[in-house]
């Protein structure tokens, strides 16, 4: 159990990156840092190697759709953790709806591999440099992203329900 | 540390996800979906050079069920029944997992009464599912036995959860805020049964395959992982523990009063099919210590947290005497219950490893965007290069030691 | 030990050195005792379905304790568990595969409607793909619920017409769902 601590953490991210840092919080105890999408990968790569930090364990990987911040409408959330020194982190980083481009972490971290294939396939944000982005719980013949906001939870194809009794 | 014969084998042959083949002497053989010992549904397209495996390729998704965009739609107190179908063998620990979720967003402090009954269903909940696991790499092997010997301890575990909640599996156990009840006395003489006579059958069980020459012969060396490769996977719980490294989210950030028991947490050594199963033996004991100590120390008190009322239904004599009783209730089922905005990430040990919640609120009746930390669907990529290597026979030992549980995988 | 009561499960005529009976009562009592299941078993069905197999409720005493992964060789399938629409192609190959005579019960909710789960991606209910005998609800039904369906199956086996499968309703009922026959 070091000194390492979520000031820390910040700090050295802030002295490192620089302008790449756009906003921290932290929410009920875990940092939060808001960084470039083009910074991502760099920075993940320094956290697992930098000795001290060592954070170095991916834990989830996923997004979320804003469709009313116009320009910045998906979040790309990484969360990592560093076992030895028992802290967490979360990375958000957001890229606008009509250029969802990201650099993928599956060169760091290899678990990534089908969280982002994950997120391809619920969100459509893509991946640069993955191996083999296809959907991977959605059918292939899938024409649209089913988490973005604007899709309903249910198949829009079936006419047996009868609305009057759904309070539509 | 340097790569294991696997590993290196596993990058020369197969690349990550291709497979070449070589005319006539490569055949490709289907493994799945239909998988037989009711494992779940997987497909494996196996590149099979004799027995021998030289890649494989997986395909998952036949059950996606779309937890994550129904959780949008739900409130709160009703996704606990959705959270009940991730890993369906040990659905208390799920449960729990979300309304402890729920609470930290909340900001609710419960009685440790609370925390220690949750800590007795969810080791409960935990037992079971290792159960499930090493009986069925028992079946996988040949050995029908356990099998029938621990679903039978499995029907007492259901028991206790029928004295608690009513149900079997899907148990929708506990509400935000603590549980709906307090134990009757019937679970207390049920419980007091079970840890009397539950360590003799399961030494029974234990002996039968924990030191078969046959077994040992079976998964010793089938399917191994390294720890360091565990660890870029995203491995976590028992088959992280069987590959040398002991992270448990009970011990590294305690909640529900883990602290508060002593316990030790098992590890092995080569992160092979035997140690998986051994790890998952000493937890079934180590289970059993928590539950006694936890059930000997039972502390007095509520059975909930009398400070969440927007969340926590009131019982039915106030509901039909007092106002703001009646307003809750009414708000309550309705799913109309104020929840502060905010990100929230809480994980707890499931049968599987580190199960977690990530819950984004923005203030509505429902959850902005929940995400679930599944163990299976990480670990489960690294399954081809657990068998790249090896016969057909220990691929499937592998499968079903890794615990892959459907519901959980695809979400 | 209690008295063991043992019934002749045929209506049979006994005489001296020989037995009358009817070719349909002593086949549908063959085959409703001897019920080969094939368990599709996808999710949380399953493993009550599991527990059924278990000591406590026993499917071997009606006979149905070897179950067959095979298609070929079962009579009955058991669908438990929820059934994706990436999954209904494969169920239905499987089903196109198994062997006349054929039953199919469909375990739980999900199997029989889609359950709990109204979304894009969950088929609801199979016999949207296949032709279903018997329907058990439950989200999961108890072994108790599931072992009634299997004495309902009984009881449509007893008493099915051995010309039944070759009848135009059964062909109309196959066309239906546009089966192909193997």
């Amino acid at each position: 159990m070091s000194g390492v601590n979520s000031e820390l953490i910040l700090q050295r991210l802030q002295e490192r990156f620089g302008e790449a840092v756009l906003g921290s919080e932290t929410p009920y105890g875990l940092l939060t840092v808001e960084v470039t999408p083009e910074s991502a990968h760099g920075i993940i790569q320094w956290l697992r190697e930098d000795g001290e930090l060592s954070i170095n364990f991916l834990t989830l990987l996923g997004a979320v759709h804003y469709p009313e911040n116009k320009g910045r409408e998906l979040a790309i959330v990484y969360h990592l953790q560093s076992m030895v020194n028992n802290i967490r982190l979360r990375l958000k980083a957001y890229v606008s709806i009509e250029t969802p481009v990201i650099k993928s972490i599956t060169d760091i971290y290899i678990g990534a591999n089908w969280q982002e294939r994950e997120t391809f396939d619920f969100f459509g944000v893509q991946f640069e440099g993955h191996p083999n982005l296809v959907r991977i719980l959605n059918e292939d013949s899938m024409d649209y992203f089913p988490m973005r906001k604007e899709y309903h939870l249910e198949d829009a194809t079936r006419e047996d329900k009868d609305d009057r009794f759904f309070g539509r | 540390m340097s790569e294991s014969k696997n590993e290196a084998h596993f990058k020369q042959k197969a690349g990550l996800f291709s497979s070449e083949t070589i005319d006539g002497e490569i055949a490709t053989l289907n493994l799945g979906p239909t998988h037989p010992a009711t494992h779940g549904i997987f497909q494996n397209i196996l590149t099979v050079d004799g027995e021998r495996i030289l890649a494989s390729e997986q395909t998952v998704g036949y059950i996606h069920r779309a937890f994550e965009k129904l959780a949008e739609r739900r409130p709160y107190n009703q996704i606990t029944p959705i959270t009940d179908r991730l890993n369906y063998c040990s659905s208390p620990i799920n449960n729990m997992g979300w309304h402890m979720t729920v609470e930290k967003l909340i900001g609710a402090q419960l009685p440790k009464r609370v925390e220690y009954m949750r800590v007795i269903i969810m080791e409960l909940a935990r037992i079971a599912d290792h159960l499930v696991c090493n009986s069925v790499i028992g079946v996988d092997a040949g050995a029908l036995t356990g099998f029938t010997y621990m679903f039978q301890q499995r029907e007492a575990i259901y028991e206790l959860y029928e004295e608690v909640c009513g149900a079997r599996l899907t148990t929708n156990i506990g509400r935000i805020g603590g549980f709906e009840r307090d134990f009757s006395p019937a679970f207390h003489t049920k419980l007091q049964n079970f840890l009397k006579t539950f360590p003799k059958h399961f030494n029974e069980f234990d002996s039968l395959l924990s030191r078969n020459r046959i077994f040992m012969d079976r998964t010793i060396g089938a399917g191994p992982i390294s720890a360091q490769r565990a660890l870029d996977y995203g491995f976590v719980g028992p088959n992280l523990r069987a590959a040398g490294l002991d992270y448990d989210v009970r011990v590294q950030e305690p909640y529900s009063s883990y602290q508060d028991f002593d316990f030790i947490v098992p590890v092995g050594t080569q992160g092979d099919t035997y140690d998986r199963f051994q790890v998952r033996q000493e937890e079934i004991r180590q289970s059993l210590r928590i539950i006694e100590q936890a059930y000997a120390n039972l502390p007095e008190g509520k059975h909930y947290a009398p400070d969440v009322p927007e969340f926590y239904l009131p019982s039915k004599e106030d509901v039909y005497t007092k106002m703001e009783a009646l307003i809750y209730h009414f708000k309550i089922v309705m799913g109309e219950t104020p929840v502060p905005v905010g990100e929230v990430y809480h994980s707890v040990e499931g049968g599987n490893g580190e199960l977690g919640y990530y819950l984004i609120s923005d203030g509505g009746r429902s959850p902005y965007r929940l995400q679930f930390r599944r163990p299976c669907f990480i670990y489960y990529q690294a399954y081809p290069e657990m068998i790249t290597g090896s016969v057909i026979s220990d691929a499937v030992l592998t499968l079903s030691s890794l615990n892959v549980i459907a519901g959980e995988l695809d979400a | 030990m209690g008295k063991v009561e043992v019934i002749n499960d045929a209506e049979t005529f006994n005489g001296e050195g020989f037995q009358l009976t009817m070719l349909d009562k002593v086949i549908g009592a063959a085959r409703a005792n001897s019920v080969w299941p094939l368990p599709f078993a996808t999710s949380c069905c399953g493993i009550e379905y599991m527990a059924t197999m278990g000591t406590n409720y026993d499917v071997a005493r009606f006979g149905m304790e070897r179950m067959s992964f095979s298609p070929r060789q079962a009579d009955l399938l058991i669908v438990a568990g929820t059934i994706s629409k990436k999954l209904a192609p494969i169920l239905k190959q499987v089903y196109e595969q198994m062997a006349e005579p054929k039953w199919v019960i469909s375990v739980g909710a999900c199997a029989s409607s889609g359950g709990i789960f109204d979304t894009y991606s969950v088929l609801q209910g199979i016999d949207r793909v296949i032709p279903v005998d018997v329907y058990v609800p439950g989200c999961p039904p108890r072994p108790e619920q599931i072992i009634e369906g299997f004495m309902n199956i009984h009881r449509l086996v007893k008493n099915e017409s051995l010309r039944r499968r070759y009848s135009d309703e059964y062909k109309h009922l196959l066309n239906k769902y546009n089966l192909n026959e193997e």
